[in-house]
């Protein structure tokens, strides 16, 4: 092997639902070659496990299931010239943007005019959360018992207790009810759901599962197969409060604290990473700090729902393509920050004196009847105002500012 | 005894840790018909897989004591045995450090007992010094060992199995030994896998061996489980160990103190922690230790505070002490019953037992051979074949490995980057060891930063391609089924 073989204008690594609209987005801006790389045999990533429904509502105005969703696009995405490599995964990325792919129809490496990062996240794992106790057979996160439950029809336990309120331990305790698993109660560390509230009326409260607030798993128990979890409250601190512990027992305990954009090949490329977001630090094309790689949807902040990420990816799409084509960009001077109550707003840099621009946020926690504002850092202008009666943070919103702005902003959730 | 015994084994070793493995594979130079009987569901179950990974100098240990004398016999022998087996392995040197002045003296006490037994290569060195040899390290003083090394502990058990299977010798997994029989000079070995007949039993139980030795009616031995927790990180985290770090040992703690060990794929290892538990099966993890083991890695190494750990895991010492009692030290055991002539114990064998492992071996196949004809095997063959992980492979190797096998082309695990190929050789292993976790030893498959999040479910359909019933999937086998059937369509 003395060097790539193979070129295209625009590469997209990940097949789910931002990397599909990127693929798609890229060719509606003028790619000429297109490849999209997905490491799972079937497109459209984990929303092949997705067979609820809530899908499309934004981007279709419909509601569809995972699957539904997914074929939307990959159908748009065949009817394009996009080389498509499924089974494939890229195992390397160089800041000159060479991927090295590997699939079972060979190992090769491919130079990109530009690359979209649509990798996706992980979810967060007992370890990680530092869960005392043995280590047993039935601790699953909730996306790999989704995929083993309803890719593989597996019954993975018969008394589940859940750990965390994440939106996919909510649809999971909805799917193993239907099965005629025991869900016996969802334990949440923090004071409010991290899921949607849609999700928990839905899935726990229609069914009568337990939401159990303030409190969390401070040991695991059992030899081979897990036997039992023990519980307590937590104070303020989110520490264990002692004497208010209970058994409870179960032979499965699913996770679902928490998503982790999986950055690992966009560290390999030297992007830059925000601690907020998890992902890498994009202006308004959402373009990184390495020029020419993009990045969009669970890769680049964690998502509420499957259609902004979908958007996000058409965005990265077309940028990357007018990059590949040879348009420069300005660069991105203007720093955007985090202001009150605000957890992130992205996109993170801006190049002067562009208008109508949309930050996505999330609030740090629950607040009623506030405004957001997007303020100058300097001036103190404020740029874009938005009321709120009510912000969670399980949600992602918007604002957008229509005027030009040329100073560092601050976007800050304001009684 | 009413069971039928189809074969009589020359000897028979109970136990497959890094010992029981060891002993085997010195055996299999000979021509004997050998056995090896392990009641877990793969190789190095128990003691081997939970330590920290380090080839030993032998200078923590009393010049004099078996401990001392197996460890620098081992340390001659380990980096070649390692090489012959294909286990990935590296000579590191280690640091001993003393952060105040005043811990001086007890630098010089271990080099003065290292010197005594024969320890290649000690010195005391300078903070400068220090932080040439390792530049996350820090302190006044240290004691610089240069052959201390680090090695995979379980993949050297299964290369040592591998190989004494490749010349003759037979393993048998899930089959403990639940009574001892003498029959016409011979041991008769009742497991749920049917009775074995033995010349000669090597007893290598690890933390099961006064037990197994009980069964055969020798009460000579009691073991007080200490378990040892550690904590792994993320190979992730930005920082990069050259050499395992210790501090100066507690004179409390009946371990060498909490330590920060590198692995060869460049995690970094904190612990263990020495506490004893009344019952050596218990490999929980606790608060308590977890807040402890990172608050001592910070005084030995504030790089350490805050990085990101993927994982905890826990070992058990098999000691000889009793813990309310006076004495500190107890020596490893290795004999033949006198009672049971023809049995042999190893007893009490915790650190500095990896190292010393292939000079155990040489010691217990010198007992046997003492009574007993040992003709060498013509065409005994010494190596094990290195796979070469996929991930470890350069572009050339790889674009060939695919073009040959379009499995090397599936990957299965995205963290460590393992193939299917790599997980279908593992699950071909020569003893059946078929778990999850036998996988992950194997290969990696789970050991990364998702823990196994994405690859379980691959696996998992692998497993059924290869055969394995939905109900025979299991983390470490037993009772530890990860499914309860199928959803839909069965009862």
């Amino acid at each position: 092997m003395t060097g790539p073989v193979e070129t295209c204008d625009v590469a997209v690594i990940g097949g789910g639902p931002a990397g599909l609209a990127a693929a798609l987005g890229a060719r509606r801006a003028g790619a000429g070659t297109v490849l999209l790389v997905e490491r799972e045999r079937t497109l459209g990533g984990i929303l092949n496990q997705c067979v609820h429904d809530g899908f499309g509502l934004f981007l279709y105005n419909e509601t569809l299931s995972g699957p539904e969703y997914a074929e939307r696009l990959i159908e748009d995405v065949v009817r394009e010239p996009i080389k498509v490599a499924t089974g494939a995964m890229v195992l390397d990325l160089a800041p000159d943007r060479v991927l090295k792919v590997n699939s079972r129809a060979g190992y090769r490496l491919v130079r990109a005019g530009a690359v979209v990062l649509a990798m996706g996240c992980r979810e967060r794992t007992r370890e990680m959360i530092e869960i005392p106790g043995t280590r047993p057979a039935g601790i699953f996160t909730a996306g790999s018992a989704q995929n083993l439950v309803n890719l593989q029809n597996l019954r993975i336990g018969r008394e589940i207790v859940i750990l965390g309120s994440g939106d996919i331990g909510l649809i999971m305790a909805r799917r193993l009810t239907f099965e005629g698993l025991a869900v016996k109660s969802v334990f949440e560390i923090l004071p409010w759901p991290s899921g949607l509230e849609r999700n928990v009326r839905q899935c726990l409260m229609d069914f009568g599962i337990p939401l159990e607030l303030g409190s969390t798993v401070v040991e695991i128990r059992g030899r081979d197969r897990i036997e039992s979890v023990v519980v307590a409250k937590v104070d303020d601190r989110l520490t264990p409060v002692a004497g208010t512990e209970r058994v409870i027992p179960c032979d499965t305990l699913l996770l679902s604290v928490g998503l982790i954009p999986e950055n690992e090949l966009s560290k390999r490329a030297g992007v830059e990473l925000s601690p907020l977001t998890g992902g890498a630090v994009v202006d308004e094309t959402l373009m990184t700090s390495v020029p020419g790689v993009f990045s969009c949807g669970n890769v680049l902040h964690i998502h509420d729902v499957a259609d902004r990420a979908s958007f996000e990816g058409f965005v990265a799409g077309e940028s990357a393509a007018r990059h590949a084509a040879g348009e420069k960009a300005a660069g991105a001077t203007v720093r955007v920050a985090a202001g009150p109550n605000i957890k992130y707003a992205l996109p993170q840099l801006l190049t002067a004196g562009r208008a109508g621009v949309e930050w996505s946020f999330r609030v740090g926690c629950p607040v009623r009847d506030v405004r957001v504002e997007v303020r100058g850092r300097t001036s103190g202008k404020v740029y874009a105002r938005r009321k709120f009666s009510r912000l969670l943070p399980s949600e992602l919103q918007k604002i957008k500012v229509t005027a030009a702005v040329e100073e560092d902003i601050e976007v800050g959730c304001h009684e | 005894m009413a069971e039928t015994i189809n074969e009589i084994y020359d000897v028979v070793v109970i136990g497959g840790g890094v010992v029981g493995c060891a002993v085997l594979r010195e055996l299999s130079r000979y021509e004997l018909k050998i056995l090896l009987l392990e009641k877990e569901a793969d190789l190095a179950e128990g003691i081997s897989k939970g330590n920290s990974g380090v080839i030993h100098a032998g200078f923590n240990v009393p010049s004099g004591s078996l401990k001392a004398k197996t460890n620098v016999a081992g340390l001659e022998l380990i980096y070649d045995l390692a090489g012959e087996l294909g286990v990935p392995h590296r000579k590191t040197g280690k640091l001993v450090v003393a952060l105040a002045d005043e811990d001086r003296p007890r630098l010089e006490e271990l080099k003065a007992e290292g010197d005594r037994s024969g320890v290649p290569g000690l010195e005391i060195v300078d903070g400068a010094a220090i932080r040439r040899l390792e530049p996350l390290a820090r302190g006044r003083w240290a004691l610089y060992s240069p052959h201390t090394g680090i090695i995979s502990p379980y993949e050297l058990t299964i290369a040592l199995a591998e190989c004494a299977w490749q010349n003759g010798a037979e393993v048998r997994l899930e089959a403990p030994v639940e009574s001892v029989g003498f029959a016409g000079g011979l041991f008769i070995l009742s497991t749920p896998k049917g009775a074995f007949a033995a010349r000669r039993v090597v007893n290598s139980a690890g933390l099961f061996s006064a037990e197994v030795a009980r069964l055969a009616g020798i009460e000579d031995y009691r073991i007080f489980p200490y378990r040892g927790e550690y904590l792994i990180t993320d190979k992730d985290c930005g920082l990069r160990l050259a050499m395992p770090v210790y501090p100066v040992p507690p004179r409390d703690d009946p371990g060498l103190g909490i330590h920060i060990t590198p692995t060869l794929e460049g995690n970094i290892i904190l612990g263990p922690s020495a506490d004893p538990v009344d019952d050596g099966r218990d490999l929980a993890s606790t608060r308590a230790v977890t807040t402890r083991l990172k608050a001592e890695a910070a005084r030995l190494m504030p790089e350490l505070a805050g990085v990101p750990f993927i994982h905890s895991y826990a070992g058990i010492r098999p000691k000889l002490v009793d813990p309310s009692g006076k004495d500190k030290f107890g020596d490893f055991i290795v004999e033949e019953s006198r009672m049971r002539p023809g049995w042999i114990n190893l007893v009490g064998i915790e650190s500095p037992g990896l190292t010393a492992a292939p000079a155990l071996a040489e010691m217990v196949v010198a007992l046997i051979g003492a009574r007993m004809d040992l003709r060498p095997k013509t065409g005994f063959d010494p190596e094990r074949p290195l796979m070469r992980r996929f991930a470890a492979l350069d572009d050339d190797k790889r674009e060939g490995r695919v073009a040959t096998d379009a499995d090397w082309g599936e990957m299965v695990c995205r963290c460590e980057q393992v193939t299917r190929a790599e997980v279908t050789a593992a699950l071909r292993n020569p003893f059946g060891a078929r778990t999850l976790d036998a996988i992950k030893r194997r290969t990696r498959c789970g050991m990364g930063r998702c823990q196994g999040g994405f690859c379980t479910p691959r696996i998992v359909e692998i497993l059924q391609d290869e055969g394995v019933p939905i109900e025979g999937i299991t983390k470490r086998g037993g009772a530890s089924r990860l499914f309860y059937g199928r959803l839909k369509g069965e009862a």
